[in-house]
């Protein structure tokens, strides 16, 4: 039988090399270049709306996310910029399912997503083409969590029918009709 | 007795690899910041006096790049966004004048933990900053 402490040199060995591997993950080549999809990204999460009054829209902006639950985490209206959060339950059934069977296979309990931490990010600019015209622009991110605390996703949103969804409640708010940009 | 003995000295290396990580905690608080070079790849100058509206393209820019912005603050000329895409990158941009002419731009970000010292990705930010400008971003010494 071999003795016990070189097991627990090999496993020193493999935690040293994993850790190494962790830290050699480096910052993506097209982290600060803008997309290819740039152009088409930005008609996604922007819209045009017929009024000068930017400051107004910011407000009603803030009135749409307090109704949807969100909690304003940062504003500025000279600058026209919102940030506002909230955290969610992020559990998906189908992803309950395949857990609970794994953990009847394997008997050990799978973690599964657990809550999310939304931020949608409203920004809003006089038009550059019409000073009589304002553009909004919402940018939306979350972090998932699971059962056991770890983050399992930290990604951008980009689903047009989010984007649309929250400019139709925008332009309810203002009766302002909301142009696709 | 020869067991007893190694687990005396693994409770010790644990003891001190502790030690050790209390000190290593402390190390990059006050670090970096003092290279001239990096700040020089860092910041850019801009033929305007406009700082709202360099403000507002910093934000415009930021969002192009898949940023939220965290916060905003006009007086201190200060924008600072979060883009998440699998990795977590937070960048803070600071604007203010530069003699009678010009602003200054300077832009610092972290990649996950590490602090991005390369000049690459700031020379990419500031291409898609000059094209939202429609400026030419000056490098300054």
């Amino acid at each position: 039988m071999r003795n016990p402490w070189t097991h627990i040199a090999t496993l020193r060995v493999l935690c040293v090399a994993c850790a190494m591997l962790a830290g050699c993950n480096s910052l993506p080549d097209d982290a600060f270049k803008l997309p290819p999809t740039s152009l088409q990204d930005r008609q996604i999460q922007s819209r045009k709306f017929e009024t000068p009054d930017d400051a107004m829209l910011l407000q009603a902006g803030a009135g749409v996310l307090q109704d949807l639950g969100y909690a304003i985490d940062e504003s500025n209206v000279e600058l026209g910029v919102l940030t506002a959060s909230k955290r969610i339950d992020a559990k998906d059934p189908a992803q309950m399912a395949t857990a609970i069977l794994l953990g009847v296979l394997t008997g050990t309990p799978t973690p599964i997503d657990d809550e999310q931490t939304v931020r949608v990010c409203l920004v809003m600019q006089r038009s550059l083409e019409n000073p009589e015209m304002s553009v909004a622009r919402i940018t939306i991110q979350r972090v998932i969590i699971d059962t056991q605390g770890r983050v399992t996703r930290a990604e951008a949103i980009d689903e047009p029918e989010i984007y649309r969804a929250f400019f139709d409640k925008l332009s309810k708010a203002t009766f302002l009709e909301a142009n696709e940009i | 007795m020869n067991i007893r003995i190694r687990a005396l000295c693994t409770v010790l290396a644990a003891s001190w690899l502790c030690v050790a990580c209390a000190n290593t905690q402390n190390k990059d608080i006050m670090a970096g910041g003092s290279q001239v070079e990096l700040r020089s790849y860092q910041t850019r100058a801009f033929d305007t006096t406009d700082k709202t509206m360099m403000l507002r393209s910093v934000i415009a820019t930021l969002q192009d790049l898949g940023f939220v912005i965290d916060k905003a603050d006009e007086d201190l000329g200060a924008i600072t966004g979060t883009k998440l895409k699998g990795y977590r990158i937070r960048m803070t941009v600071v604007v203010r004048p530069r003699g009678e002419t010009q602003l200054l731009v300077r832009a610092n970000a972290h990649y996950e933990l590490e602090p991005i010292e390369d000049p690459q990705p700031y020379q990419d930010f500031f291409v898609a900053l000059e094209k939202a400008l429609f400026l030419t971003a000056h490098s300054v010494d």
